[in-house]
């Protein structure tokens, strides 16, 4: 009956009802997007540097993988230092660089990535195959669409340019032989990837040898943290990290990211605490002679605060639920301004929904919901019976 | 039921005082009256004589500042607030003059409140907010919510809803106050009916023809009794 009395009650002020549903629901879905945003890169970078199973990276000393355009020498002695350590099961070297490709008469210039393809985790071919041969390539959505290239066309390519002489260096012809989605790149960027010792040799003596990052995969059932110790202790002229080391030092970058998230949220949420508590407030000085009389004929105390918290609480509670979509969906458009951010992977969500965080924040709304109508109830339902009886009868 | 019988009520030195700014008001100074069981008492006086505040205090939504009540033997001012709230459930039946039903529920759900606080199974419950609205007369309106009644079908509503647990007592609060002449006949013959059917009833008004349906009038002046006295009744 109370709960009928709370529903009767809401339905009756419809539109009331409804204004403090929305207002509740747009707090709402503030609170789920900071929600989402202060672990949406983390988590996604986090799973992005695990999709393809390689938990350590190497990179030039006191750089982040691909930080910097500073490279690692003797990275074929790297490869053989690494080997030695038993629980390393596979080691991709990277070099990265820049590939000018023309095509028909018009020359486009793209990202290049020389990786060992039998053990890269740099790209995933969605049509054709992977390179097999030392002048084969695959590239980018983006670079076909912008080259006009297909795959098994012949493409003159260069990675540099010499101004004095007005004429490409490292020039090589090489054959697509394949279509990839690059992991690492950001949405719509030229990319390609050719074998390692291909984009050396065009680079000439200022890559010999050398790599930008090494990714290694350690045995399954390894630990980790032991193997990065091992590779420190060998390779100490190089950083070694490892997918949690990269995951803190991430996460100091972000921190000021995750503190505007919290304090937004804390606000979003004090926001809907406040409406609720208002509401139920204006809701109750409206209804002081209901209420009394409510105690008046027998109704318990707590049985009055219940039911004017639980309007409190339908009210938090359907517009948490429409703000969770509404939250999704602003988080989705957000998303799609923030993703076209210079240099990130595409892959990397700065929104991330998580159920467990969704129901935290739902939860996080109907205490606050429960908390914003004690209050008001509690004081409307302690009133003198008779004292108040009178004040209303004056008005 | 229609003769006066044993004590239900007893009021013994009841007093009653609260500021009202600096002012320290002495509303009812040392009352001291019982009322049978059946019986039919009409509280009346001046405005501000201290009838309302002593048929609050009878009827347990006040606290006497000194004096006793009792109610078929239990002691209304030494119980805690939450053993009153319980008392009043299930022993005593409100009517006030501005009606107070619960503006968002039904007629029927009104008079079914009190019967849910109870814990009246819903069944056994609707069954007898029927009966009780077809007892006032509002058999055919009891889907109606308050704003679709007039004064004098919400009124009987709130009767209805007063005896919802079939309390030993029914206190009313000018009962007739916002009611036009026609309406208010109506009323005094429903009270009188609820009375004549067994409830024992005090009633604080200032309507004559209220009064004169009581078998005792009480009257009140500056807080105290001050005539007290049987009638026939028509």
């Amino acid at each position: 009956m109370l709960f009928h009395l709370a529903w009767a009650t809401l339905t009756r002020h419809r539109s009331r009802t409804l204004l403090a549903i929305l207002g509740v629901a747009v707090s709402a879905a503030m609170l789920l997007d900071m929600v989402m945003l202060s672990s949406g890169m983390r988590v996604s970078l986090r799973n992005l540097l695990l999709s393809r199973g390689f938990q350590l990276r190497l990179a030039p000393k006191g750089t982040l993988p691909f930080d910097t355009d500073a490279t690692i020498p003797n990275a074929s002695n790297v490869i053989r230092v690494l080997r030695t350590i038993s629980d390393v099961a596979a080691i991709s070297p990277v070099l990265g660089g820049q590939l000018h490709v023309t095509v028909a008469g018009r020359t486009i210039t793209a990202t290049a990535l020389g990786v060992v393809p039998a053990v890269q985790g740099d790209y995933e071919v969605t049509q054709g195959r992977t390179p097999s041969a030392p002048n084969e390539l695959v590239a980018s959505d983006d670079f076909l669409r912008a080259s006009g290239a297909m795959i098994g066309d012949t493409l003159s390519a260069a990675t540099g340019y010499d101004p004095q002489l007005r004429s490409f260096t490292g020039r090589r012809t090489l054959v697509l032989v394949g279509r990839a989605h690059f992991l690492y790149m950001p949405a719509e960027m030229r990319a390609v990837a050719l074998p390692l010792a291909t984009l050396q040799e065009m680079r000439g003596g200022e890559a010999r040898d050398r790599a930008s990052l090494f990714m290694i995969r350690a045995r399954a059932g390894a630990d980790v943290a032991d193997v990065l110790r091992r590779i420190q202790a060998a390779l100490p002229s190089v950083t070694a990290v490892s997918t949690e080391t990269a995951m803190r030092q991430v996460d100091q970058r972000l921190s000021y990211f995750r503190q505007l998230a919290f304090i937004l949220g804390a606000v979003s949420l004090a926001v809907g605490f406040l409406l609720v508590t208002t509401l139920v407030t204006v809701s109750v000085n409206e209804r002081l002679g209901e209420i009394v009389v409510m105690r008046a004929i027998g109704v318990a105390r707590n049985r009055v605060v219940l039911q004017i918290v639980m309007e409190g609480v339908a009210i938090m509670f359907v517009g948490a639920l429409a703000g969770l979509a509404l939250g999704l969906v602003t988080a989705r458009y957000l998303n799609s301004i923030l993703a076209s951010f210079p240099g990130l992977p595409a892959a990397i969500d700065f929104f991330l929904f998580e159920p467990r965080d969704a129901w935290g924040a739902l939860g996080l709304l109907t205490v606050a919901g429960i908390l914003a109508g004690i209050y008001p109830s509690w004081r409307g339902a302690s009133l003198p019976i008779a004292v108040t009886l009178r004040e209303e009868a004056v008005g | 039921m229609s003769g006066a019988g044993a004590t239900l009520l007893a009021a013994h030195d009841l007093r009653r005082e609260y500021h009202m700014g600096e002012e320290l008001v002495h509303a009812v100074r040392g009352v001291s009256f019982q009322v049978a069981r059946g019986d039919y008492v009409a509280i009346v006086g001046p405005s501000g004589c201290g009838k309302s505040t002593l048929l609050n205090l009878l009827g347990g939504i006040d606290r006497p500042t000194a004096g006793t009540v009792t109610i078929g033997g239990t002691r209304l001012d030494q119980m805690g607030d939450a053993e009153l709230t319980r008392f009043r459930l299930r022993h005593i039946g409100f009517v006030f003059q501005r009606f107070y039903l619960m503006p968002a529920l039904t007629a029927i759900e009104n008079v079914e409140l009190p019967m849910a606080e109870a814990r009246v199974p819903r069944e056994q419950r609707v069954r007898r907010a029927r009966e009780l609205l077809a007892y006032v007369g509002l058999g055919e309106r009891h889907g109606h919510r308050p704003a679709q009644l007039s004064g004098g079908e919400q009124q009987r509503v709130a009767i209805a809803r007063a005896l919802a647990n079939e309390p030993q007592l029914l206190v009313a609060d000018e009962p007739t106050g916002e009611l036009d002449a026609k309406t208010g006949t109506e009323m005094i013959e429903l009270i009188a009916r609820v009375n004549r059917d067994g409830t024992t009833i005090v009633v604080v008004t200032h309507d004559e023809e209220l009064a004169r349906a009581a078998r005792r009038v009480v009257h009140m002046r500056d807080g105290v009794i001050v005539g007290d006295g049987r009638q026939d009744v028509p």
